[in-house]
């Protein structure tokens, strides 16, 4: 948490009960979401009213409340379910999505404050049926068992790698520590991204290096 | 349904004794040699599978069926339903612990614009019912015993709607003094929980406890077992250990929380629940709306996660469909984190045990009296490590249920094991340090299962356990230490396990059946049993499941799903596949018992030359298709079958802070024949972590003042995360059994959840010359068991 920018929570009250000690990364990132998009002073709600929200790089024009959280539009409104809703309260990660490439808690984050903003979801990570490297390790190693937690870890992991390429055991735990797993899947989550990080750092390395 | 009632049926032939034949069929370990068994078969069953090592699909790593859709996020869960029209509901519970309701006022929350129906509940789903109803005045509503017990419902056309006309209804209450502690429960002058004796019906998946015991007070027991002669077994023992454990409430925290789409329409009610058994949930919304079967379908096609904790129709399957019924629209209900905490769990334990042994280490007897409360229900027995694990001539065992005012227990991964086993294989360990043995070698001379001797074998030529040093050896304030445990589990079979299997013109391959995956890669185990059939790659065969529209399968609980659909499946897959030679045969101027299927080709036996694709041959077909179904046949021996395995522990324990740190885990397991390995470790690495997660974090908390559950959600219920994961490996044991056409069985119970805070405890004690009897191993707790603090009487 040591770069997490100084920020003001503007409208901190939707948060559901004190005490949200979810770990590390995902904080960090959560932090510089809240930032308000919109220095205006005008009051907004507490009517729906229509927004336009950037979400897999294309536009929605959604009707929504001001205290609707990202984790809602994307399952309610635009259809979007493959981020899960576990807690609901910023302690488990399943929401993880990225705002501006950084992951945030969708659950934690109020849709209306991401105008904007650039947001990637588990849907966005894919090209059709052409799977994230991310997501196809996943798949390659089991890491999933009722896959209710996949969609978080992936987006975890995915922006470790998108921000430290060559990653230890340490990191990727760092990574996911926000993350829960029911059923179990850690030590499969930890092996495909050590796994995928490897297979890239390998494809760089010249060839020549092996016969020393 | 009750697991004791799933093991193999009698079933009373009605039709003359149906043509069997004789077949041999592998038997026993790899590892010790494998042998032939014979048995008597049906004739409509395939020949006997060769051991894993000479099959092509069946026991080879294979990628799981529903990955990429889970990996991207395209997977729909019940909490992803979203049908034209849906209405968004939410439950209202209870706010005090026990008491009478006096009015419910919901006109507020249906002024409430977009509420479109309220549902109050006449009837409570899950908990035990006074015997005999006249003890208690009658009452409008149910009485409540429990907060946090269901007692309305609201739909409105948005969550938050639905969420904001909930804290809008009004109840007025008559307060009942209450107890949420199981000690203080057990007191002659306690407050009551029922005013009677009370039982709670079996359940689906093993919740509910024994009927037909005493009650005195809160105490619902003993359900007494025995064996031989107590006090003639004390006698001849030259060691007695007695002991005391205690264990904590431990709740499921599925991910998805429980939770229903239900869309009523007068012609079929469509129900989209998340649960571990669609035929479960189809049962029981016939039984309480009175509908026909038939009129009832249920849909789970992804599931995320039960644990235990899923079965039936429940209060928010019941709440939900009478709300869609009276809004004429789709209702989602999904409770939210704090019910799902609220709604079940794994009951607590008060054990003393009293183990005689012989000096070299044989058991002489084995004494178990435990108090465990399921809240406001029953089934907190833990005696089943106790009575099933090792061979003791003597044996007696009193389970005692205590009624609190707490949510109901349930079914959870190994109902009243890892209990059990946290007290009994400490106790056999505490033996072992009693006669001076090696407590893995004591159990080699006391287990004669010869699964567990090669799993024993496998941990002392693999792991460091030859290197373990005495008890307390470490002279620094961090000690480490190792130890083992053991679990059993039974072979449950759910004879209404059927699947049809069709091979369409083109070769395409479809397996249909209502039997659902929790998680636990059942979709992938089937098209595994599938394809080793039929000579394709699993990938290639479609698996539609979790719709009661196919043919019914079991509920997945107690480890039953494997061991019961995949011979079903197997027999429908060969015998669709003898429809289709036959079919065949004349247009490759052949009869059909001249094809086989070889290396995934269709082959000529007297012609190993003549080969094609599975696709080539169909396209011979003269119809567009060929299907069989089948159902589970009964097991080929009656013997009573346990399963189980080995883990092994290696831990750090902070003397100073109480902390404990699990460094490596070593877990030997065996499941019959796997199917599919990769599916079966991951379990297996599920159950132990979820094991360790028990020992050393969770734990309910509840409040004795104001009588509710004070850590109702995922930050301050700890379960363990990813920077708590320890080195894990496994090995599996391949055990054949000659039990069936493809001699598999299930993992979920016996994978390291039962054995984990055992062999903890163990490891423990091996570092640090102190017993630890009570769970969790929470800091405070690790520091009162070394003295460092003082106790704060037991949980």
């Amino acid at each position: 948490m040591a770069d997490s920018p100084k920020i003001k929570f503007s409208r901190r009250g939707f948060l559901k009960g004190a005490g949200v000690t979810a770990a590390t990364t995902v904080i960090e990132t959560a932090n510089a979401l809240a930032r308000e998009t919109q220095d205006t002073n005008e009051i907004q709600g507490p009517e729906a009213l229509p927004v336009k929200l950037h979400i897999n790089g294309r536009e929605h024009s959604v009707v929504i409340e001001p205290r609707d959280t990202l984790a809602q539009t994307l399952r309610d409104n635009i259809g979007l379910t493959g981020t899960k809703v576990v807690c609901d309260r910023g302690s488990c990660s399943a929401c993880t999505v990225w705002i501006d490439k950084t992951p945030a808690l969708a659950c934690m984050t109020l849709a209306i404050d991401t105008t904007g903003r650039k947001i990637t979801t588990i849907e966005g990570l894919s090209h059709g049926d052409t799977m994230h490297p991310v997501q196809a390790a996943f798949v390659k190693h089991d890491a999933m068992q009722c896959g209710f937690c996949t969609p978080g870890m992936v987006m975890s992991c995915a922006a470790l790698l998108e921000r430290n390429p060559t990653p230890n055991l340490s990191d990727v735990k760092h990574a996911v520590s926000g993350n829960l797993c029911r059923c179990g899947t850690y030590p499969k989550v930890f092996a495909a991204t050590l796994d995928l990080a490897q297979q890239r750092a390998s494809l760089i390395t010249p060839a020549t290096e092996t016969e020393a | 349904m009750p697991l004791d009632t799933l093991t193999p049926q009698e079933t009373t032939p009605a039709q003359p004794e149906p043509a069997k034949r004789t077949e041999n069929f592998v038997f026993g370990i790899p590892q010790t040699g494998l042998e032939q068994k014979e048995r008597e078969v049906l004739a409509n069953e395939p020949p006997p599978l060769g051991p894993n090592s000479e099959l092509m699909y069946i026991g080879k790593p294979t990628v799981r069926y529903d990955g990429p859709a889970k990996a991207m996020g395209t997977g729909k869960y019940t909490a992803d339903i979203h049908l034209p029209g849906m209405l968004y509901a939410r439950m209202v519970d209870a706010t005090i612990p026990h008491g009478r309701i006096l009015s419910i006022d919901t006109t507020e929350a249906e002024k409430l614009p977009g509420v479109r129906a309220v549902h109050v509940i006449e009837h409570v789903y899950g908990l035990a019912e006074l015997r005999d109803p006249k003890q208690e005045i009658p009452s409008r509503y149910p009485v409540i015993r429990y907060a946090g017990q269901p007692i309305a419902g609201i739909a409105a056309t948005s969550q938050q709607i639905a969420d904001d006309a909930a804290k809008l209804v009004k109840v007025q209450y008559d307060a009942i003094p209450f107890v949420i502690d199981r000690t203080a429960a057990r007191a002659a002058d306690a407050p009551m929980v029922f005013p009677g004796p009370a039982d709670e019906a079996a359940s689906a998946g093993g919740g509910g406890g024994p009927k037909d015991v005493p009650q005195t007070g809160n105490v619902h027991g003993p359900q007494r077992k025995q064996l031989g002669d107590m006090e003639k077994g004390f006698a001849e023992a030259d060691v007695i250990v007695e002991s005391e454990y205690f264990t904590q409430v431990q709740t499921h925290s599925a991910l998805e929380t429980h939770g229903f789409v239900v869309d009523w329409k007068p012609e079929e009610v469509t129900v989209y629940a998340s649960t571990q058994g669609t035929s479960s949930v189809r049962e029981e919304f016939a039984d309480v709306f009175k509908l026909p079967k038939s009129q009832v379908r249920v849909i789970t096609e992804y599931m995320g996660g039960g644990f235990g904790a899923k079965f039936g129709a429940g209060n928010e399957g019941v709440v939900a469909a009478s709300l869609s019924r009276k809004a004429k629209a789709p209702v989602k209900l999904m409770l939210d984190r704090k019910q799902e905490h609220i709604v079940c769990n794994r009951p607590d334990s008060h054990q003393q045990l009293k183990i005689g042994a012989k000096r070299d280490g044989t058991l002489t007897a084995i004494k178990l009296t435990s108090y465990g409360t399921a809240g406001v229900g029953t089934g907190a027995g833990t005696a089943g490590p106790a009575t099933n694990m090792y061979k003791c001539p003597n044996l007696l065992t009193e389970e005692n249920d205590v009624f609190v005012n707490a949510g109901p227990g349930a079914a959870f991964r190994a109902p009243g094991h890892p209990q059990g086993c946290f007290a009994f294989e400490q106790a056999i360990d505490e033996v072992a340090v009693k006669l001076n043995m090696d407590p893995l070698l004591l159990r080699d001379k006391i287990d004669e299962h010869p699964a567990r001797k090669v799993e024993r074998q496998v941990i002392l030529e693999r792991t460091n356990w030859r290197n373990r040093k005495p008890a307390g050896s470490d002279t620094g304030p961090v000690k480490r230490g190792m130890g083992i445990a053991q679990s059993v589990w039974y072979r449950f079979i759910e004879m209404n396990s059927s699947c049809e299997v069709r091979i369409s013109r083109d070769g395409s391959v479809e397996l249909m059946s209502a039997v659902q995956d929790l998680g636990t890669g059942t979709k992938t185990m089937l098209a595994v049993v599938v394809a080793e059939e039929l000579g394709i790659p699993p990938a290639n065969v479609v698996i539609r499941i979790g719709d009661t529209r196919f043919p019914i399968g079991p509920d997945s609980g107690g480890s039953v799903t494997t061991g019961s659909i995949s011979p079903a499946v197997r027999n429908a897959a060969w015998q669709a596949k003898q429809q289709l030679f036959a079919a065949v045969a004349p247009k490759f101027a052949t009869t059909a018992d001249n094809l086989a299927i070889r290396n995934g080709h269709v082959v000529f036996k007297n012609d190993p030359s003549k080969s094609y694709t599975l696709k080539q041959v169909a396209a011979k077909m003269p119809t567009h298709e060929v299907s069989a179904r089948a159902t589970r046949v009964a097991e080929y021996s009656k013997e009573h079958l346990l399963y189980g395995g080995v883990d092994y522990v290696e831990l750090a324990v902070d003397t100073e802070t109480g902390r404990v740190h699990i460094e490596k885990v070593f877990g030997a397991h065996d499941c019959g024949r796997p199917i599919n390995p990769t599916g079966v470790i991951s379990q297996i690495n599920g159950g132990i972590l979820q094991g360790l997660s028990y020992a050393l974090f969770e734990q309910r908390i509840m409040d004795p003042n104001a009588g509710y559950m004070l850590n109702a959600n995922l930050e301050n219920y700890k379960i363990l995360g990813a920077r708590e994961v320890p080195e894990i490996e496994v090995v599996l044991v391949e055990n054949y059994i000659a039990q069936s056409s493809t001699d598999a069985a299930g993992i979920g119970e016996s994978a390291g959840i039962i054995t984990l805070a055992a062999a903890i405890g163990n490891a423990f004690y091996n570092a640090t010359g102190v017993r630890m009897r009570k769970l969790p191993m929470t800091p405070a707790n690790v520091l009162a068991a070394l003295g460092k603090t003082q106790e704060e009487g037991e949980a």
